[in-house]
């Protein structure tokens, strides 16, 4: 099956995503950024793939003719379970990694007593694997970083000693997880599936029976399936770091233009707010960017905005705006600069404002900016498509309708659950657009 | 076979020039010269030849302490004896630069001026820091009032105005402070010796209607305006630079050549592109690289027209000094109005066949990027060409965001390739 991969290195996160050649979503991948971008990107990528797997096994289990619940809710029970064992891969990388730097002389006469100490964390660790990944659970993120640090900060908590100190044992998880995540890890597909499928079968078997072999022959002719990738285009803050000749290195306007195109094929303004950059973006019927704006020098109002606020408050990114929503009486605040709102808002709960007032106030100031950054790039057309990580935000999406509403009139708002992957989306469209054109370079004959 | 060679001559000729005349200015002292502080825009001087003034230009060391790296540290004296962040950082980069032993920038001192002369331009500041200048230097000052093109051209009225002012009040301040009488048989000379360079400074700024084109107008174009926008203008070296530049551009022309950039020639010309606004100064190459790495050339600059607007036909004229004096500081760039901006820069899109236009709004100069909005809109409105727009600052290096102005350029000039693409059926299409 021949594929097409756009990658978008993002300050925050890094997407990737796989299409076929009718332009297809197959699988969506996405990691945390981090130093190294060239990681950052295999392991993006590698996720894609995953994916695109999993969303072609389904497709074979309806082929071989299982119900949809049925086949729905053995994918989830798969998906669980080889996540665990990606899981469990870096766990023990993890677990390897930290005793290995005991060695080090800096520990002399702690050694043994620490050796103890996080051997009895890792065992924890270990311990709480299975909860985090048992059906249903609930996990904060599914960044293998966050999931592990949580887990061992809790169980560090508890064994720490006047000897021992928190940050002796930080400094060596710290340490510890940034070679994890910078080193390649067979988490693969290929490596990790069928261990998974028979953990699902065995659990299940009583229940699905004489289906177990059909679901077999169909994980069978997937894994079959060569995942050919024909080109790939990278975009984003990271892009010069790819590993991709020139000509596969694309703007992230233009990815994003085209890739709010691809979803909602009537879109003619894209506002994207992304971690460290806003752009506001017209496109014409064919996806293509006619004009567009990015804020300039300063980024407050972009999702870096809202990280600080919520640290500032002490709270989840993602419980930001839900509480915003609760807000009865909505609060000025200003949006020149980030580091100014942090402190208006500290004022302002001095002076006893309630704090979902001024958060509402924060996620206007924040549209606000926005609004400016549309008017120059020629105003807000319909249909208008809202993309990047903050138009998860439910208040930043209120925010923006209502002063859309205030100064176009009625606009069509489109927000795809796919948002966060518009510009990896938008790489993979032109992907497959040189490849057309015969500009293509395969997959792993890059630089 | 010679081009390098012919490349070389102006380029030496315009060093030669520039050498003799910081020479001059260094040894001022002794010699007894005496200088006259100006403007770029709306200067006169002719004028201030006739009275045997050498022309010291603030807003050039300014832009010339940049480009060597000093800025940074003049603008910081500046702030340290109280000038806000907020103002034009030239300024404050001259005011640095006059504090800390004024030095030139071959390195040797200016001489104090014998009098300010304030060709008062579309651009308050320039009141300001003339105002700032006088107490500084405690010298004379003189001010020349020309009417801002309000209505989008100057009248009969506006020109007899500015007559008036140089009859009553500058040539008499500029006979006091050289000492000597005016006289304007020499006056009448030199403007004829300004429309000799003017006419072969105008061939070069065209040469870029060819493809490709053998110049870029606005990086390149800076080293083209510098003899007639500052102190050459009206002598026989001006006109042996521009004969020289004249004959290796059309040389160039002939060979079918790309510019020259500080990388060699630039082989494809992939973008033709019109720039509004100054350069940055403090990144003046870096900045230059993000085109021509693109294959973009910059076909025409209004930042080029601050110093008179040759091209549209004004010359200096011999047979009626004074008014064609009053013309020529009417028609400044930056004494137009947004009307006129943006006929013009619409008028260059078409003429040089561009593919877009850019902005590069700086922080520093209100006159320039106060409605640099507005123009972006009318001018992609009128032309159906892309606009771009990235913000910068003339001398302050803190403005200067070069990871941010890369993308801006690369995804505009992406825009162009994609608008191209859209416009030719890819070639696995008909299968």
């Amino acid at each position: 099956m021949r594929c097409f991969v756009g990658i978008d290195l993002g300050s925050t996160t890094t997407k990737a995503v796989v299409i076929d050649e009718d332009e297809r979503l197959l699988g969506r991948g996405i990691t945390n950024s981090r130093s190294n971008y060239d990681v950052a990107c295999a392991i993006a990528r590698a996720e894609a793939f995953i994916n695109a797997r999993f969303a072609l096994f389904e497709e074979a289990l309806a082929e071989a003719g299982l119900e949809e619940d049925r086949r729905t809710s053995l994918a989830k029970n798969l998906l669980l379970s080889f996540r665990k064992r990606q899981h469990l891969v870096q766990h023990d990388a993890l677990a390897q990694t930290m005793m290995g730097l005991l060695e080090d002389t800096r520990y002399d006469g702690l050694r043994s007593e620490l050796s103890h100490v996080l051997s009895t964390i890792i065992e924890g660790m270990s311990a709480d694997i299975p909860d985090l990944f048992a059906p249903g659970a609930k996990r904060k993120s599914d960044f293998f970083r966050d999931v592990a640090s949580s887990s061992f900060m809790r169980r560090a908590e508890a064994v720490r000693s006047d000897e021992i100190g928190f940050d002796v044992l930080m400094g060596l998880f710290d340490k510890s997880i940034i070679q994890v995540e910078n080193s390649e890890l067979d988490i693969s597909f290929e490596s990790n599936i069928r261990p998974a499928l028979e953990e699902v079968l065995e659990t299940k078997s009583g229940e699905l029976g004489a289906e177990a072999s059909r679901i077999q022959e169909a994980l069978d002719r997937v894994a079959a399936i060569d995942l050919e990738c024909v080109n790939s285009v990278g975009t984003g803050y990271g892009r010069t770091k790819l590993p991709f000749r020139k000509e596969q290195i694309r703007s992230e306007i233009l990815c994003h233009g085209l890739g709010a195109h691809w979803m909602f094929p009537d879109t003619r303004t894209v506002l994207d707010i992304g971690g460290q950059d806003t752009k506001a973006i017209q496109v014409d019927s064919q996806g293509i960017v006619t004009s567009f704006q990015m804020n300039d020098r300063c980024a407050a109002g972009c999702g870096r905005y809202l990280g600080y606020i919520a640290d500032e408050m002490n709270l989840g990114l993602h419980e930001l705006g839900p509480l915003a929503q609760k807000s009865k009486r909505q609060i000025k605040i200003t949006s020149t600069c980030t580091v100014f709102a942090g402190a208006e808002l500290r004022d302002r709960l001095t002076l006893g404002d309630k704090r979902e007032d001024i958060l509402a106030g924060l996620h206007r100031a924040m549209m606000l900016r926005a609004m400016s950054l549309l008017a120059r790039s020629g105003g807000v057309d319909d249909e208008f498509t809202f993309t990047g990580g903050v138009a998860k935000n439910p208040a930043s999406v209120d925010a923006l309708r209502k002063l859309v509403r205030e100064n176009y009139g009625e606009r069509t708002l489109n927000i795809s659950p796919d948002s966060i992957y518009t510009g990896a989306i938008g790489a993979a469209l032109f992907a497959n657009r040189d490849a057309a054109r015969a500009e293509a370079t395969p997959c792993g004959a890059e630089q | 076979m010679n081009t390098t060679a012919k490349k070389d001559r102006s380029m030496e000729i315009q060093k030669a020039m520039l050498a003799r005349h910081y020479k001059r200015l260094a040894e001022a002292d002794k010699t007894g010269d005496k200088c006259a502080y100006t403007f770029v825009p709306g200067n006169l001087t002719e004028l201030m030849h006739v009275f045997d003034l050498l022309p010291v230009l603030p807003e050039i060391n300014a832009l010339q302490s940049a480009m060597r790296k000093k800025s940074a540290a003049y603008i910081s004296t500046a702030e340290k004896g109280g000038h806000s962040e907020d103002v034009c950082t030239y300024v404050k980069c001259d005011l640095g630069m006059s504090r800390s032993g004024n030095l030139g920038p071959t390195g040797d001192p200016l001489p104090k001026p014998s009098i300010l002369l304030l060709s008062y331009t579309g651009c308050f500041t320039f009141m300001k820091w003339f105002e700032i200048l006088q107490r500084e230097y405690d010298c004379p000052i003189v001010m020349l009032h020309v009417p801002y093109q309000a209505d989008g051209r100057p009248t009969p009225e506006m020109r007899q105005y500015i007559v008036k002012q140089l009859e009553k009040k500058v040539i008499p301040a500029l006979e006091e402070a050289s000492g000597k009488p005016f006289d304007i048989d020499k006056l009448s000379d030199l403007l004829r010796l300004s429309a000799r360079a003017e006419e072969d400074f105008v061939q070069v700024l065209d040469s870029a209607k060819h493809r490709p084109s053998p110049i870029d107008a606005y990086f390149g174009g800076v080293y083209y305006i510098s003899p007639i926008f500052t102190a050459f203008r009206g002598t026989e070296s001006a006109i042996e630079y521009y004969e020289a530049l004249r004959e290796e551009v059309e040389e160039r022309v002939r060979q079918g050549q790309g510019p020259i950039t500080p990388e060699g020639e630039l082989i494809e010309e992939k973008y033709r592109v019109v720039v509004e606004g100054p350069p940055n100064w403090t990144h003046f190459r870096d900045l230059w690289k993000m085109f021509y790495d693109e294959g973009a050339v910059v076909v025409a600059s209004t930042y080029t027209k601050v110093g008179g607007l040759y091209d549209q036909g004004f010359r200096h004229d011999p047979s009626h000094p004074l008014e064609s004096l009053a013309d020529y500081c009417l028609g400044c760039y930056t004494n137009l109005n947004l009307p006129s901006r943006v006929d013009l820069i619409s008028k260059y899109v078409k003429d040089f066949d561009a593919d877009g236009f850019l902005i590069n709004s700086v922080k520093s100069c209100n006159s320039f990027s106060a409605g640099q909005l507005l123009i972006l809109k009318e001018v992609e409105k009128r032309t159906g060409r892309a606009g771009g727009f990235f913000e910068s600052d003339l001398v302050d290096p803190r403005y200067f965001s070069a990871a941010n102005i890369k993308n801006r350029l690369e995804s505009y000039f992406q825009m162009i390739e994609q608008k191209r693409s859209a416009a030719q059926p890819a070639a696995g299409d008909a299968s």
